[in-house]
């Protein structure tokens, strides 16, 4: 046995045989054969010729969805690969920005009387709103890092924030059933609330910006089982998108123009938004669906803005450039969706293609709060209440890694702009920072004396803020 | 066929005496009447029975009627905020009021700077030492007197044996011995049984601490790892300490209440 293991490390395999694939399974070229000392710096320049980029891009490069780090020979040695068949490489577009993990708190900034409740960036990252208990909300001024506008009007708990995308709008929905809109340059109210929910408002997603370019429309979920289309200029509600049984947990505003709403009735509703109708509906899950997520959300909520921070004169132009963004990062491939409920899974669908789900996601010991795709739409990133984080490959739906390190219930997830990392905020009254390459926790973020309800990490990529229980609002930075 | 019954027969085969209505309207009139001379005759035990009755009644009658009032009158609707608030993800889960746990508000905080040791009993009654210990008188003629029996209750660790009764000093018996507490939550309002990790401090003396016992006032630590506390670094709290709020050797159980 030692003779034959020596006498193969002296003879190493010279070349192997490879087939380089993009995520979606499309190949890149013809098979070839590459010397075994190639690893992924190698592996990167050949992808990029072969694609014919102008600039170098950075890749990584996945066999049978283990990451590539070493040299092919190192890798077909340590995994005893048959040379037999061709090795299929897939290789992966990352950023070509990086973001910092964050790792310090900034600041905790007091004001709120009650529980901060939502948070959220705006999508060019230079401003912040939150929600909190008291019913007010605030805008805060990320440069001195100080309470910048308090805005009163609502009548019951501040439950969820949505910026539109290109920035000009913020509308806030409450406990109460009543929207808000706000000016985020002054801080003041504009018209009159918007009533229409029966109960509260559970969540708010505007109309992406590459489909209409000042942004006029939004869609909100009530806990009376509706959805509302309503119009920030008329002011007034557009559609009532009634159908489902009970409450309306999440709701997405697609790039291709429909509404997805998950509900509490166990179903996923697709809806086309010039009449409101009922396009698709999506069965399987056998409790509540809490959360759904595309795998285009962060390009849609962020419009035109990347992260070099860069600002628009005109409508036209954000448009333009919204649009060639979400091209990109959705691909050829059409819009996935994906889906995370009480009954402990997750579905993959396909809306546009099938009623049927497209993978199944099981794994979790808890009911899943929170599913959210990344920036890039290659990973998943699940929330759940048995106090774990899990990831899973965006394109097929295979479970990648267990984010395990929380001691108590996960509440929510947000993704860093270039999505290699992943913050999660828990029961356990911290944050904490995940790195996908290495599949490890990167940094412990302790400060928050309470539960930390919300957490949001800014488009730019430079911080993170999180509220809970105890009332303060942190900002964390890089 | 009962008694009474023969009343309700004939009621029914010949219907009510011409009379009836009549007799008992007078008599319900009368009734009043009545009740003020009992209330006006009755005295000692008696009359004290009859004023708590009568008392109970009337502020119930006065119940009734502000209900019924509250009930016609019109009014604004109540729109305060209600406390405790939660995000949208958690509202409709009704799990989450038990879990509250407010380990560490900035209410708790500021108590904690105003005493380390500020506890729930602050002052507790001394316990003499012939209170606690018994004497026992051993050998062949009983006249040696060194041997004391605790006669509290105590917490002995699960890795105790005894020593040999040539040197064991101080016996624990086993009837008194407890190894888990009723500890209440002051904010939660509501109770767990735990296991006692062990016993801190107890009022009377250091010795009346090495050796376990459980008097009134004492500190224990008790084993929280099911109420899901956290430090403020993100770990799970384990031992939180307690104090002992009833006399355990009288009642046969331990009442703490968590010092949070």
């Amino acid at each position: 046995m030692g003779m034959g293991g020596e006498v193969e490390t002296q003879t190493p395999v010279q070349s192997v045989l490879c087939l380089l694939k993009d995520p979606h399974g499309t190949t890149l070229g013809s098979s070839m054969f590459l010397p075994c000392t190639v690893g992924p710096q190698h592996l990167q320049q050949i992808v990029n010729q072969l694609l014919n980029n102008e600039e170098m891009l950075p890749y990584a490069f996945y066999i049978s969805d283990m990451e590539l780090v070493v040299p092919l020979g190192n890798y077909m040695e340590k995994h005893k690969v048959s040379v037999e068949k061709a090795l299929c490489i897939v290789y992966q577009p990352q950023a070509v920005f990086r973001v910092r993990p964050v790792y310090r708190c900034s600041a905790s900034i007091g004001g709120h009387q009650g529980a901060v409740l939502a948070v959220a960036f705006s999508p060019d990252g230079q401003q912040l709103a939150s929600g909190s208990g008291d019913t007010t909300v605030r805008l805060w001024d990320l440069n001195t890092q100080t309470p910048l506008y308090t805005c009163r009007g609502h009548r019951s708990h501040v439950l969820y924030v949505a910026w539109s995308p290109d920035g000009k709008h913020l509308v806030t929905g409450s406990k109460a059933g009543e929207i808000l809109s706000w000016d985020p340059q002054t801080g003041k109210q504009l018209g009159r609330p918007l009533m229409g929910h029966k109960s509260w408002v559970n969540a708010i997603a505007w109309e992406p910006l590459h489909l209409s370019a000042p942004c006029r429309r939004f869609v909100s979920a009530g806990k009376d089982g509706d959805a509302r289309i309503w119009d920030i200029s008329l002011r007034k509600s557009l559609i009532c998108l009634t159908g489902h049984t009970s409450a309306v947990t999440c709701v997405k505003w697609g790039g291709d123009g429909v509404i997805y709403t998950s509900s509490e009735d166990c179903t996923i509703k697709v809806w086309e938004t010039l009449q409101g109708k009922l396009i698709r509906e999506l069965k399987g899950h056998g409790k509540w669906v809490n959360s759904i997520s595309l795998n285009t959300e962060y390009v849609l909520r962020t419009g035109a803005f990347n992260h070099t921070g860069k600002q628009y004169s005109s409508a036209v132009d954000m448009k333009k450039v919204a649009l060639e963004r979400y091209n990109k990062v959705k691909g050829k491939g059409p819009e996935i969706l994906v889906s995370g409920s009480d009954d402990l899974t997750m579905f993959m669908w396909e809306p546009f293609i099938s009623k049927e789900p497209k993978t199944r996601m099981t794994g979790h010991q808890c009911e899943i709060n929170q599913v959210c795709f990344s920036p890039d739409g290659q990973w998943i990133a699940s929330a759940s209440f048995d106090r774990s984080v899990k990831l899973w490959n965006g394109t097929t739906g295979n479970f990648v890694a267990t984010f395990r390190g929380h001691v108590g219930k996960v509440f929510q997830i947000s993704w860093s702009a270039d999505s290699r990392f992943l913050l999660s905020c828990s029961e356990d009254s911290t944050l904490k920072v995940w790195d996908v390459r290495s599949r490890k926790l990167k940094q412990d973020l302790p400060g928050h004396t309470s539960w930390v309800y919300v957490v949001d990490w800014s488009p730019d990529g430079q911080k993170v803020a999180s509220g809970g229980e105890d009332r303060v609002l942190k900002l964390w930075m890089s | 066929m009962p008694q009474g019954d023969y009343i309700e027969l004939h009621r029914k085969r010949y219907g009510y005496r011409p009379d009836h209505f009549e007799r008992k309207r007078k008599k319900e009139a009368r009734e009043v009447h009545k009740r003020s001379t009992i209330a006006q005759k009755a005295l000692g035990i008696k009359g004290k029975m009859f004023a708590k009755k009568r008392y109970a009644e009337k502020a119930q009658m006065k119940k009734t009627l502000a209900m019924h009032e509250e009930s016609s009158s019109r009014r604004k609707v109540d729109d305060d905020v209600h406390e405790g608030a939660v995000p949208a993800y958690l509202l409709d889960r009704d799990n989450t009021t038990r879990a509250k746990v407010l380990s560490n508000t900035i209410k708790q905080k500021r108590k904690e700077k105003a005493g380390k040791w500020e506890v729930p009993l602050p002052k507790v009654r001394p316990v003499a030492e012939d209170e606690m210990f018994k004497v026992l008188r051993t050998g062949k003629r009983k006249t040696k007197q060194w041997k004391r029996m605790v006669t509290k209750a105590t917490f002995v660790g699960a890795g105790f044996t005894r020593k040999p009764p040539k040197y064991e000093r101080f016996i624990r018996p086993t009837g008194l011995r407890f190894t888990k507490a009723h500890v209440t939550h002051p904010e939660l309002k509501c109770t767990f049984n735990l296991e006692i990790i062990g016993v801190k401090k107890n009022p009377n003396g250091q010795m009346y601490t090495s050796l376990g016992v459980l008097t009134k006032g004492t500190i224990i630590e008790v084993n929280v790892s099911e109420l899901g506390l956290v430090t403020p670094a993100g770990k799970v709290v384990w031992g939180k300490y307690a104090q002992v709020t009833n006399n355990p050797e009288n009642d046969g159980c331990v009442n703490a209440c968590l010092l949070v």
